[in-house]
């Protein structure tokens, strides 16, 4: 099983008296993870400490059953695009990536037909032959991102993927991770734009102060979170019968009216019990509903229920 | 498997070849390694046009072995080896690069074999290229009779040596600079401590001054240059090395210096100081 999956346990690593990340036990699934923080909760620390640039003070991290000070076989099954908008001077688009292919062992045939393929995955076709220092910011993050998948990794490893791209490139590497997930690979993934993490995660990991607050997919982490009650959200013409159905049966602790009068914004420690007794009110009233969806299991108020005012800023 | 290896080392030694001779911070090494190329040409051209001849080959002989021992040895070739090896990691933790290499299943010791090799090719095309080229402008201005000194004479001999020694200092100086690169957080404290031990080198005991680079290269210059007073007076005489000893000694250290490189390269953390 931990052949399948990258494991952390007990992991700590301190820089001097500084607090990296403390005491992490974690087991990560394959499909798309998001680390989420704010600045300083560790991610950065955890993603470097999977792909073997830094050793842990304390625990053991594998990589599916491979521990990260064997690089020879750990970078053949992991690809990291840092965070650091750096690359070796003198380069084009198309040598960056190949030189590094060559690096990983392939012959300069299979490197060449490799780059290319990375190339075209990131549709950057037409650039790939001009220096990386002629790029703008988001043709450095893809061309980044081209030569971390070029060598077909199992593990996926992307700090702040999706900085300085335009909404299409956006789109389209959004739709690469899931693609990439949905093949059973890791996507492993920092960001800090909530509601894109809420798009492309099956599961997300909750840092804090480096510990983990939270791990597991969003929803069910959102369930844990007892001492919030759950916002639902109903879309009716009638909301104020609803409204008055669902507090004489103690099922709302809170319920507001939208300002168009045909939503009601629901506030309810029991959900379960809160869709039942809708469906008896609707049945009874004759109650007609346009919608009705759960208005707070996203990563944005999860963030904010388990991280607080710090996430306000994220 | 060995295919793999030199397919690698070559990957790595084309990534660093260029960025390393080609460097336009590295202005200055390419300054050190011509100014006697320009000293000695403009030498030529100045006792060519002379009407009487003020220097002969002997003259140029001693002033060539001067220039060799104290500005290149000495000064271009030991900051030109700081510059390049230096920069080899500490130039790529400053601009946040190495971290390619490490995500690579590249062995750290090819790592470490495939930028030295880099350097070493950049050291020894400009500084042995330098000493060559500056050997054969010197005497340029004696016209036939310089070229059977070179032919027919003891030229040949004292180039080839001098060729040799300009290459172990880049060999030794190499390792010593690549390794300080790699350890030290600022490598020109490393570089200053090392340059004032290979400078003070002859006044100390002789026991000491074997354990430097300069001693063993001073050695294999082939022609020596007599100390001025009254700096004679405190130099002190060590029992000369034979060039088979000096030659090997170099390269041992050389290896060892490398070999303990390559193994902290393996430990190595890449977080940039964050």
């Amino acid at each position: 099983m931990s052949e399948s999956l990258v494991t952390f346990h007990d992991v700590s690593r301190f820089y001097g008296e500084v607090l990296g990340i403390n005491r992490v036990s974690l087991a990560i699934p394959p499909g798309v993870t998001s680390l989420v923080g704010p600045n300083g909760s560790g991610k950065t620390t955890l993603m470097n400490l999977m792909t073997g640039l830094i050793r842990p003070t304390e625990g053991e991290i594998r990589v599916l059953g491979v521990p990260p000070n064997q690089p020879g076989k750990l970078c053949r099954m992991v690809g990291y695009c840092a965070q650091f908008d750096a690359f070796p001077k003198g380069l084009t688009g198309y040598q960056f990536i190949y030189s590094y292919l060559l690096l990983h062992g392939f012959a300069p045939a299979e490197s060449a037909a490799r780059t290319r393929t990375a190339i075209e995955r990131i549709n950057m076709v037409g650039a790939a032959n001009r220096p990386v220092a002629a790029y703008s910011k988001g043709m450095r993050q893809r061309v980044k991102l081209a030569q971390a998948i070029a060598h077909d990794p199992q593990v996926l490893v992307l700090d702040e993927p999706l900085n300085g791209l335009d909404p299409m490139a956006r789109a389209e590497t959004i739709a690469l991770f899931q693609e990439w997930g949905g093949k059973g690979r890791h996507v492993i993934v920092s960001s800090h734009i909530l509601h894109e993490v809420d798009r492309i995660s099956d599961q997300v990991i909750l840092l804090s102060q480096g510990y983990v607050v939270a791990e597991g997919a969003i929803q069910g982490v959102r369930d844990e979170v007892k001492e919030q009650p759950m916002q639902i959200l109903v879309r009716t013409p009638r909301p104020e019968v609803l409204a008055a159905r669902l507090f004489s049966q103690r099922c709302a602790v809170e319920a507001r009216i939208s300002a168009d009068g045909k939503g009601l914004l629901l506030r309810t420690r029991d959900a379960d019990a809160t869709y039942l007794m809708l469906n008896r009110v609707v049945l009874e009233e004759g109650l007609e509903v346009e919608s009705v969806a759960p208005a707070d299991d996203d990563a944005s108020s999860v963030y904010h229920y388990l991280i607080g005012a710090e996430g306000a800023s994220v | 498997m060995n295919a793999l290896w030199m397919r690698q080392l070559a990957a790595v030694w084309r990534l660093e070849w260029k960025k390393t001779l080609f460097s336009k911070r590295g202005w200055w090494i390419y300054c050190l390694a011509l100014a006697p190329v320009f000293l000695t040409g403009m030498h030529w051209l100045i006792e060519s046009h002379a009407h009487s001849r003020h220097h002969s080959l002997g003259d140029d002989s001693v002033a060539f072995a001067a220039l060799f021992q104290f500005f290149y040895l000495r000064g271009a070739i030991f900051f030109g080896c700081m510059g390049l090896f230096s920069n080899l990691f500490r130039g790529e933790m400053l601009e946040h690069t190495l971290h390619y290499y490490y995500l690579t299943p590249l062995r750290r010791e090819m790592l470490v074999a495939g930028k030295y090799l880099a350097g070493l090719a950049a050291a020894l095309l400009l500084f042995v290229g330098g000493t060559v080229a500056s050997f054969l402008l010197i005497g340029r201005h004696a016209g036939a009779a310089y070229t059977s000194y070179i032919l027919h004479g003891p030229g040949l001999g004292q180039l080839a040596w001098y060729a040799v020694t300009a290459a172990l200092a880049c060999v030794g100086y190499g390792a010593i600079f690549l390794m300080t690169g790699l350890f030290f957080r600022n490598p020109m404290i490393a570089g200053a401590v090392v340059f004032v031990w290979e400078g003070v080198n002859p006044f100390l005991p002789s026991l000491l001054q074997k354990v430097s680079v300069i001693f063993y290269l001073r050695n294999l210059a082939p022609v020596e240059v007599p100390v001025p007073p009254p700096l004679n007076l405190m130099v002190i005489a060590a029992d000369p090395t034979p060039a088979w000893l000096a030659v090997g000694g170099l390269l041992a250290v050389s290896a060892l210096l490398l070999a303990y490189t390559a193994v902290s390269a393996r430990t190595a953390e890449i977080g940039y100081g964050e």
